[in-house]
C-alpha cells in the first residue's frame, strides 16, 4: 500500500510537469510549416529570428510536402498551421479544393506585379524559385553527367542514383531522355500512351533508384556514397558545397524550375499575424538575405539588386541557368497531379 | 398444513433472495467493467466503426451536386438526361463554384474515369458563367463529356453515398460503365499483390522467428535457472525496448558504411558493400529481430512445463533420439508453437514503421500503404477500404487466437 | 542442460549445434543494441568502427537542443497521464473480471484487450476520424486518451494475472468480518496485487512513451512526442544525436522494465511459487 500511494503521489508530482512546460499554448504564437533541412534553416535565419527578435512568437514544423495533413485540418476545422511553405501545384490543387484563403495582397501591402509569378495563383504569395537539378560528387565521379540522358544510362554511368518519391520532374525527365522534345514534353505526357512511355523509360533504372522524400536527403546520400549521382534542390546542394565544403557539382541541364509559395490554410485561428509575417518575409532586403543560406532565387524583383553578386550565377533565375531550364507546368500537375501520383505510388509498390 | 405451506415460502424467498444476491454479484462485476468498457467503445470501438463507414461511404458526388443526383435516380439510363438534369447541372456547379468544391467532384469522378478530373474543373468554371435555359446544347458545347452516358452512369452510380468503389479496388476489381464488376488495368493492380505479399512478409518472418526461437527456448528451458535467468537477459532486453529504437538500431546497422557492411568488408567476404538497407532481406532481418521474443516466450514456458523424465522414458523404451524427439517431445510442445507463431503472424501484418523506414518500396506492406493512401494521395475511402481488409485479416486471427489460446494468456515478459 | 549418459555421438553432436546456435541467435538479439550504443560516443558523425574517438557531443546536443528537450517534455506529461488514466481504467476493470459471476466474460475481455491486437495504423486512423469529428485532433488531451486505449490492455492483462493468484476467501473474510467493500479493497486486496498495478502502470507509460503512429496521426508540431522528433530525423537526415537519443530510450526503458521484472519475483514469492 505504501508503495503505491508513494507512486501515485509520483504521479501526481509528475502531472506538476504541465504547468513546468513552454508556453506551447499560447495564442498568438505562429506556427510556421516549412521543408525543413537547410532551406528552412535559412529561412529561420532571414525570417523567423528577425521576426521573433521583433517580438513575435513563432512555431516550426516541417513537412514533405503532403497535402493530406493540410486538407484533413482544414475540414477537421482543427487548423495548426498558420503559414505554409508550399510548391506549385499543391498550391494550385488546395487552392480549387477550397483549403486556402485566398491571398488579400491589399492587406499585405505589396505590389503583386513585381513578384515573378504574382499572378499565377489566388492563395498564395511566391517567396522564391528553386530547381531541381541532378548533383554528383566531383571526387568519385570527376566526369560527370552532361545531359538528362546520361541519368537514365547506366552503362555509362553505372551505380544507384537519387531521385525525389514523386512522379513531378521525373516523368517529365525519363520522356526527355526518351527522346521527347522539352517543349512536347506535356502534350505527350497529358496522353495515356505519354504516361506509359514514361513509366517505361523509368522502369529501365528502377532497380538502381534511391527514393527519397525530405530536401535533406539527397546532400547526405551522396555523402554517403549510397549515390552515384541524384536528384536534389539545387539550394540544397550549394549548402553542401559552400559550408560543408562538399565536392558536390550540380548538372545545369533540363533542371525542373518552380516556385515557393506561402500559404495560409483556410480557418487558420491567427490570420492577421500570418499576414503580417507573409509581408515582413516578402520584403526584398530580407529576400536577398536569405541568397546568403541557400541559393534559390528571391521572388521578389525588387530583390535582386540586394543579392550579392557572388552568389547570382548560383541562383536558378540567372540568365544562363534559365536557358537550360525545364519550365514546370503547374496547371498540368494541378490537373493531373493525383491520378499520376497513385499511379507512380502503385509503379513503386509494384 | 400450515407448516408445510411455510416451508415451501420460506424456500421460494431463499430462492428469490440467491438470485437476488447472484444478480447484484453480477452487477457489481459488470459495474466494475464497466468504465473501462465504456472507454474502448467510445474511443476505440467507434472510430474503428468510423474507418468502416468511410470504406464504404462517400457523400461527396452527392453532397456538392445534390440537384443532379436527385433527379439522376430516376433516370433509366439508356439516352442522355433530360434538359431538366442538365439545368440541374448547372445551377450545383454555380454553387460548387462559390463554395470552391468543383475540385473535389473532379477528384472523385477521376478515381472512377481516368484524366477527366481537369475537364470537369474547366467545365464548372465555364458553365457557371451560362445565364440562360437552355442548357443541354450549351453545356455539351462547353466539353464533349457531357454527351457522354458513361460520364452520366457514373455520376449516378457515384452519386450514392454508398459505394463499393473502394473495397473493390482493395481486391483490383471495379465497377466497368456498363455496371459489372471487372478487373482495373494491369498499371493500377496492385492491391492483391500488396496482401499477398504482407501475408508472405509476415509468414517468412514467423517461420524464421521459429526455427531462431525454438533451439533457444530448448536450451533456456533446459538449463540450470541460476544460468537461464542470465540467458534470459538476451531475449528479454531487445524485448524492453521500444519498436522505434530497434527499428533506428538496424536503420544504422545495415547501411552501406554500417557495422554489418563494415564487417564483412573487413573480413574481405565482399569487396562491395552489400545493398542492405531499403531491402526486402533487411526488412525481414529486422521483423525477425523484433518479434523473436514473442515467439520464443510462449515456446519457453510451455517447455518448462514438460517433465525431462518423458524423454527419458522414451529412450529407454527403445526410442531413437530423433524418433523420441519427433514422436514425444515436439507434440508436447505445439501448443506453445501454436501461441507464439499465431500471435507473431498477427502482429506482423500490422507492421509499419520497420518496412517504412528499413525496406524500400516494393517491400511496403499494408500498413504501409494504408499511411501513403493518406499522406500522399489524400485518398481516405481507399485507406479505409485497405485498413477494412486488414481489420478482417486480424481479427479472423485474432479469434482463432482466443479460441485456440485464450487472449488471457497472453504473457508480458 | 545436461547431455545425457546414454548419448549417441550424433546427440552429442545435436547437443554442442544446438549450444552454438543458441550463442548466436542471443548474439543476434542483443547485437544492434550493443552495436548502436557505443556509436553514440562516437566523435564522429559516422557510424562505422573503429571509431576515431570517444565524446559526448551528441549527447550535449540531444540535452541542448530545445526541440530533443521539448519532445522530451511532451513525452513525459502524456505518459504520466495515460499513466494515471490507464492504471485506474486497468484495474478497476480487472478487478470486475477476476470475479467468478461476470457474464458475458470472453467477450468483455476480447474487447478490453483488442487495442493491443488490431494493427496501431487502424487504431489510428479511426481515432483521426473520430477526432477530428469532435476537435481533439492537435491537443494533449486527445494524444492522452488515445495512448490510454492502447495501454489499459496491458494494465489488465498484468492485474488480470496478479489477481489469478489471489486467495478470495481473504477478501470474504474480511467482509465477513465486517469490513466495507472499500475497505476490503485498500487493506486486503490492494497491497497484494499492488505489484500487479504498478507494473501495469509501468507497461503503461512505456506504451505511451514509446508509441508513434498514432502520435503521427493525430499530433501537430505544439505536441511533437520524443518517438515523432526521432522518426522524423531517421527519414530526413541520421544523425548521431538519434542514436544517443535511442540509447537513452534504451537505458531508460529497460531502467523501467527491470522493474517490473522485479515486481514480477517480488508477486511470485508471495504466492510461494
Amino acid at each position: 500500500m505504501r508503495i503505491l500511494s508513494k507512486f501515485m503521489l509520483g504521479l501526481a508530482a509528475g502531472t506538476a510537469l504541465m504547468a513546468a512546460l513552454p508556453s506551447a499554448w499560447a495564442a498568438d504564437e505562429l506556427t510556421i510549416t516549412s521543408w525543413g533541412g537547410s532551406y528552412q534553416e535559412s529561412q529561420r535565419k532571414a525570417f523567423f529570428e528577425p521576426f521573433i527578435k521583433d517580438g513575435n512568437k513563432v512555431t516550426e514544423e516541417e513537412y514533405n510536402g503532403e497535402i493530406a495533413k493540410l486538407r484533413a485540418m482544414v475540414e477537421a476545422k482543427a487548423v495548426t498551421w498558420d503559414i505554409v511553405d508550399i510548391d506549385t501545384q499543391t498550391a494550385l490543387a488546395a487552392c480549387a479544393e477550397g483549403v486556402l484563403e485566398t491571398i488579400d495582397w491589399g492587406k499585405l501591402g505589396l505590389d503583386k506585379s513585381k513578384f515573378i509569378g504574382g499572378d499565377l495563383q489566388d492563395c498564395a504569395v511566391p517567396n522564391i524559385v528553386y530547381a531541381t537539378i541532378i548533383a554528383y560528387d566531383t571526387s568519385k565521379m570527376p566526369d560527370g553527367p552532361k545531359t538528362i540522358a546520361d541519368v537514365f544510362d547506366l552503362q555509362k554511368f553505372p551505380g544507384k542514383r537519387g531521385l525525389q518519391k514523386n512522379p513531378f520532374v521525373n516523368l517529365e525527365w525519363a520522356l526527355i531522355a526518351d527522346g521527347v522534345p522539352q517543349a512536347d514534353v506535356y502534350k505527350v505526357l497529358a496522353t495515356p500512351e505519354g504516361v506509359d512511355r514514361a513509366f517505361k523509360k523509368l522502369d529501365t533504372i528502377k532497380k538502381d533508384v534511391v527514393w527519397w522524400e525530405a530536401g535533406a536527403q539527397p546532400p547526405q546520400m551522396l555523402a554517403d556514397g549510397q549515390v552515384v549521382m541524384t536528384s536534389a534542390w539545387n539550394g540544397r546542394i550549394y549548402g553542401a558545397v559552400v559550408s560543408d565544403k562538399k565536392p558536390f557539382a550540380i548538372m545545369w541541364d533540363q533542371q525542373g524550375l518552380d516556385w515557393d509559395w506561402w500559404a495560409m490554410p483556410k480557418g487558420g485561428p491567427r490570420v492577421d499575424g500570418a499576414y503580417r509575417f507573409i509581408t515582413y518575409a516578402s520584403d526584398p532586403k530580407r529576400m536577398a538575405e536569405q541568397t546568403k543560406y541557400i541559393s534559390y532565387g528571391p521572388a521578389n524583383r525588387d530583390a535582386i539588386p540586394n543579392v550579392d553578386p557572388e552568389i547570382l550565377p548560383h541562383l536558378p533565375t540567372a540568365d544562363a541557368n534559365m536557358k537550360t531550364a525545364l519550365i514546370v507546368d503547374p496547371q498540368f500537375w494541378a490537373d493531373n497531379g493525383d491520378q499520376l501520383r497513385e499511379r507512380f505510388n502503385s509503379w513503386l509498390a509494384q | 398444513m400450515a407448516h408445510a405451506e411455510a416451508v415451501i415460502h420460506n424456500a421460494r424467498q431463499l430462492k428469490f433472495q440467491l438470485r437476488t444476491a447472484e444478480r447484484r454479484g453480477k452487477l457489481r462485476a459488470l459495474a466494475l467493467v464497466a468504465p473501462l468498457f465504456l472507454f474502448i467503445v467510445v474511443s476505440f470501438v467507434i472510430p474503428i466503426v468510423l474507418m468502416l463507414k468511410n470504406a464504404i461511404y462517400d457523400p461527396d458526388i452527392s453532397n456538392n451536386l445534390p440537384r443532379t443526383t436527385s433527379l439522376l435516380a430516376a433516370w433509366d439510363g439508356s439516352a442522355l438526361p433530360s434538359e431538366e438534369v442538365y439545368a440541374a447541372l448547372a445551377e450545383d456547379f454555380r454553387e460548387s463554384e462559390k463554395a470552391k468544391t468543383s475540385a473535389l467532384i473532379g477528384k472523385r469522378m477521376n478515381y472512377e474515369m481516368s484524366g477527366i478530373r481537369s475537364k470537369i474543373i474547366t467545365s464548372a468554371r465555364k458553365i457557371k458563367a451560362l445565364t440562360a435555359a437552355p442548357y443541354k446544347d450549351q453545356i455539351i458545347a462547353i466539353d464533349p463529356i457531357w454527351s457522354d452516358l458513361n460520364v452520366w452512369t457514373t455520376i449516378k452510380r457515384a452519386g450514392n453515398p454508398v459505394t463499393g468503389f473502394y473495397l473493390l479496388n482493395t481486391v483490383d476489381l471495379e465497377t466497368k460503365p456498363d455496371g459489372h464488376i471487372g478487373a482495373v488495368d494491369p498499371g493500377r493492380a496492385v492491391y492483391l499483390d500488396i496482401l499477398k505479399r504482407t501475408m508472405g512478409i509476415s509468414l517468412i518472418v514467423t517461420l524464421a522467428t521459429l526455427v531462431l526461437g525454438f533451439p533457444v527456448a530448448y536450451v533456456l528451458a533446459n538449463t540450470p535457472p541460476r544460468i537461464a535467468n542470465i540467458l534470459m537477459i538476451f531475449v528479454l532486453l531487445p524485448f524492453w525496448t521500444s519498436l522505434l529504437v530497434r527499428t533506428t538500431a538496424w536503420f544504422v546497422m545495415l547501411q552501406d558504411n554500417g557495422p554489418i557492411n563494415d564487417l564483412l568488408l573487413g573480413s574481405g567476404l565482399t569487396s562491395q558493400p552489400l545493398p542492405l538497407i531499403f531491402s526486402r532481406f533487411g526488412t525481414i532481418v529486422a521483423m525477425t529481430h523484433i518479434q523473436l521474443p514473442f515467439t520464443l516466450l510462449p515456446i519457453y514456458s510451455v517447455m518448462k512445463t514438460i517433465p525431462p523424465t518423458y524423454m527419458r522414458a522414451a529412450r529407454s523404451l527403445g526410442g531413437g533420439p530423433v524418433y523420441s524427439f519427433l514422436h514425444v517431445y515436439l507434440p508436447q510442445t505445439l501448443p506453445g508453437i501454436g501461441a507464439g507463431c499465431l500471435l507473431t503472424f498477427i502482429l506482423c501484418l500490422g507492421y509499419y514503421i520497420t518496412p517504412a523506414l528499413v525496406g524500400g518500396p516494393s517491400d511496403q506492406m499494408m500498413s504501409g500503404i494504408i499511411a501513403e493512401a493518406i499522406n500522399r494521395e489524400n485518398n481516405w475511402g481507399k485507406a479505409c477500404a485497405l485498413g477494412t481488409v486488414l481489420l478482417l485479416a486480424t481479427l479472423t486471427l485474432y479469434f482463432v487466437y482466443n479460441r485456440l489460446v485464450g487472449i488471457d494468456k497472453v504473457k508480458l515478459g | 542442460m545436461k547431455l545425457p549418459s546414454y548419448a549417441t555421438p550424433i546427440e552429442k553432436f545435436a547437443y554442442y549445434a544446438t549450444l552454438a546456435f543458441t550463442g548466436l541467435v542471443l548474439l543476434f538479439l542483443i547485437s544492434p543494441i550493443l552495436a548502436i550504443m557505443p556509436l553514440s560516443f562516437n566523435s564522429e558523425p559516422y557510424f562505422s568502427y573503429p571509431m576515431p574517438g570517444l565524446s559526448l557531443r551528441w549527447y550535449e546536443d540531444f540535452f541542448s537542443n530545445e526541440r530533443w528537450m521539448n519532445a522530451v517534455k511532451v513525452s513525459l506529461l502524456a505518459a504520466v497521464l495515460v499513466t494515471i488514466l490507464s492504471t485506474i481504467l486497468g484495474t478497476v476493470a480487472a478487478l470486475g473480471l477476476a470475479r467468478a459471476n461476470l457474464p458475458f466474460k470472453p467477450v468483455i475481455l476480447g474487447v478490453l484487450i483488442s487495442p493491443m491486437i488490431v494493427p496501431v495504423i487502424i487504431t489510428a486512423v479511426g481515432i483521426y476520424l473520430f477526432y477530428a469529428q469532435i476537435g481533439l485532433i492537435a491537443s494533449i488531451p486527445g494524444l492522452v486518451l488515445a495512448h490510454t486505449v492502447l495501454a489499459t490492455p496491458f494494465v489488465v492483462v498484468t492485474v488480470t494475472s496478479t489477481l489469478s493468484g489471489f486467495d478470495h476467501s481473504l477478501s470474504r473474510a474480511a467482509a465477513g468480518l465486517g469490513a466495507t467493500p472499500f475497505r476490503v479493497f485498500t487493506a486486503i486486496m490492494l497491497p497484494i496485487i499492488s505489484p500487479g498495478v504498478i507494473s501495469g502502470a509501468l507497461f503503461a507509460f512505456v506504451t505511451s512513451f514509446d508509441e508513434l503512429v498514432v502520435a503521427l496521426f493525430i499530433t501537430s508540431a505544439e505536441q511533437r512526442t520524443l518517438p515523432k522528433q526521432m522518426f522524423a530525423g531517421i527519414r530526413e537526415q541520421i544523425s548521431p544525436t538519434i542514436t544517443a537519443a535511442a540509447s537513452i530510450l534504451i537505458v531508460f526503458s529497460v531502467a523501467l522494465l527491470v522493474g517490473i521484472e522485479l515486481l514480477r519475483r517480488r508477486t511470485e514469492r508471495l504466492r510461494g511459487h
